[in-house]
């Protein structure tokens, strides 16, 4: 955080953003945004394909100018001193940026001697973050053999080559396994312990809550929500807890209990007939201790019991009434089945 | 609006980029493209087997009739056109300059690169160092074969210009193939364009046969296509022969290829999204 303090602004907002648009002919990438993201924090930006995520981590990187609007990241504006800011962001694109071709060694030292480490530098660093990321073993492997956490470590690794104030995550852990989006998540959270500031673009509300702080919620290139997580949540409905009784028979009289006692989030308790699981909205830890207390005191034995984020698509659905949906950009098939469930 | 809160509070303007910032970039991306012949050493091939696969076509299929027709034999052949084939590579190489660059273009990495601080010409300096020096290996491949199949050099120091000539030419039609490189979609269709462009330039030159025998029109044509130029100079430095009015418009060509499509490549490597 103390890097932050060097550059100009110093001020405690790392990224400020004012009327952000850019236009693709018809298509309005982005319409009006506006951002603020403390410094030491991790904003989310949650939102569908087309809703201008990419766009806006593209002028904040200076690799587009905006049309309208301004944006000041570490002190510096985007447009009017791309090279000073560059030399203090560092960006994980959608797809691993890594030099296939070369080693991964080579891949950091490359972009050590760009940002002009000395050569000596360039190497300590590269092995030093190797280290860290766990890699040191595949150092001398073309980065194309690698699988694909080790590739997005690798691209994380690249991108902290220079100790950048503001990282920007653009959708970080997209078709990855779950088990290596945990590790993905667990080198985020480490980087973040080092007070960097993290701009997180994502499809994923489970991906959100595990890293940000603060949510900005977009949609067709303007800003349709923003808060803190839990205020968010909350907004939106909150977890859903699944609880399956062993006894399926069970099911009916444990909903109408549960709805008696009012302790529950703001829809009704559901009934799901064909997995055995009662569906229970729930706003608070406290509600999940109501009910998992309530249906002890029945007696009940459960088999199965868990908690849910909801969906991008029900997060959009609650704040906006239309579910997520990219009209205007042609959305590929796969991550479109993610994000319309 | 809070324009006050947006205003960085010293805005200085963006500080340039020393010259000797981008040496050491450009060197560091040389050495990436370097690394990337060692992990893949098939992509020397065509520096190899072009000298080799078109020295013995045209030496061995043509070599015997245009010989005669220039009053002599295949021998005499030989003396014609290897000149010809060493100005020749430099631009050969070119050809494969955007291909290339097109496929690197379009991977995440481009976008790493330009989102560091480095000068925008970097990358694209880098490409054209790599290159020449793949067209170095290409030509000492050429001498080799040349003279396997009998090639009597007269001028050593004749040669070496021609091969100068050939690089300065090579390196100007390197920034046309950058920029159609960055510009087009895909890399085949870079491909297919440096073939449809070069294709009838190279073989209505007198690269590989003199033009007094064409027809008027196409003399017409090959008088002012600057491959002949390029053939007419090398052959000038290397056999005897008029050398200036080639050598000329050889560097007229390769200045002002340069001059206009460099900066074009470097602003198309900017801007584009």
């Amino acid at each position: 955080m103390t890097r932050i303090d060097d550059t100009p602004a110093g001020g405690s907002h790392a990224v400020t953003v004012r009327g952000l648009v850019k236009h693709y002919g018809e298509t309005k990438a982005l319409d009006g945004v506006d951002l603020d993201v403390r410094q030491g924090t991790v904003m989310g930006v949650l939102g569908p394909n087309g809703a201008g995520k990419t766009t806006l981590v593209r002028i904040l990187s200076t690799l587009i100018t905006p049309d309208a609007g301004e944006a000041v990241v570490a002190g510096y504006d985007v447009v009017r001193q791309p090279r000073q800011l560059r030399r203090v962001i560092g960006l994980t694109g959608q797809y691993a940026s890594v030099d296939e071709k070369l080693p991964g060694w080579e891949n950091l030292y490359l972009i050590g001697r760009l940002l002009d480490l000395p050569r000596k530098d360039a190497r300590a660093r590269a092995d030093e973050l190797l280290e860290r990321f766990s890699l040191t073993e595949a150092a001398k492997r073309p980065a194309s053999t690698y699988s694909g956490g080790m590739r997005r470590r690798l691209d994380l690794a690249a991108s902290m080559i220079g100790r950048p104030a503001v990282l920007y995550l653009d959708e970080p852990t997209t078709g990855l396994d779950p088990r290596t989006r945990n590790e993905v998540w667990a080198e985020v959270k480490a980087m973040v312990g080092d007070g960097v500031t993290v701009l997180l673009t994502t499809q994923y509300m489970e991906e959100a809550e595990q890293l940000a702080s603060e949510l900005t919620v977009v949609d067709r290139g303007k800003v349709i929500a923003k808060g803190g997580i839990e205020e968010l949540k909350a907004r939106v409905g909150g977890r859903t807890l699944r609880v399956r009784p062993l006894d399926p028979l069970e099911l009916r009289p444990l909903a109408g209990m549960l709805d008696e006692l009012g302790i529950t989030g703001l829809a009704s308790t559901t009934v799901d007939d064909q997995t055995g699981t009662l569906l229970v909205p729930i706003l608070s830890d406290e509600q999940l201790t109501a009910v998992v207390g309530a249906v002890t005191a029945r007696g009940i034995t459960l088999s199965a019991i868990t908690t849910e984020l909801p969906s991008l698509d029900e997060v959009f659905l609650s704040l906006t009434g239309h579910r997520a949906s990219a009209p205007q950009d042609p959305t590929p098939a796969d991550t479109r089945e993610e994000v319309a469930v | 609006m809070s324009a006050t809160t947006v205003t960085p509070a010293a805005l200085k303007g963006d500080t340039p980029i020393s010259l000797r910032a981008h040496l050491r970039h450009t060197g560091a991306l040389i050495r990436r493209n370097l690394l990337w012949i060692r992990q893949d050493p098939e992509s020397m091939f065509d520096a190899i087997l072009f000298p080799v696969i078109f020295t013995l076509l045209f030496v061995y299929v043509f070599g015997g009739s245009i010989g005669q027709s220039l009053g002599g034999g295949q021998d005499q052949y030989v003396q014609y056109v290897i000149p010809g084939l060493l100005a020749m590579m430099g631009m050969n190489m070119a050809q494969g300059v955007g291909t290339g660059f097109n496929t690197d273009f379009n991977s995440g990495v481009m976008d790493r690169f330009r989102s560091l601080p480095i000068g925008r010409g970097s990358v694209l300096f880098a490409k054209i160092a790599v290159e020449l020096m793949r067209m170095m290996f290409a030509t000492a491949v050429l001498l080799v074969v040349a003279l396997l199949v009998g090639y009597d050099v007269h001028s050593w120091s004749g040669l070496l210009g021609a091969v100068g000539l050939s690089a300065v030419f090579g390196s100007a039609l390197m920034w046309v193939f950058l920029t159609l490189g960055v510009v087009m979609k895909s890399a085949q269709s870079v491909q297919a364009m440096g073939f449809l462009v070069l294709m009838p330039l190279q073989f209505g030159s007198s690269i590989f046969a003199p033009t007094k025998s064409m027809p008027g029109w196409l003399q017409a044509f090959t008088d002012y296509n600057p491959l002949s130029a390029l053939a007419d100079c090398a052959r000038g430095l290397m056999e005897g022969g008029a050398v200036a009015r080639p050598l000329w418009v050889t560097l007229i060509w390769s200045v002002g290829l340069t001059a206009v499509m460099a900066p074009v490549a470097i602003h198309k490597f900017r801007t584009k999204s």
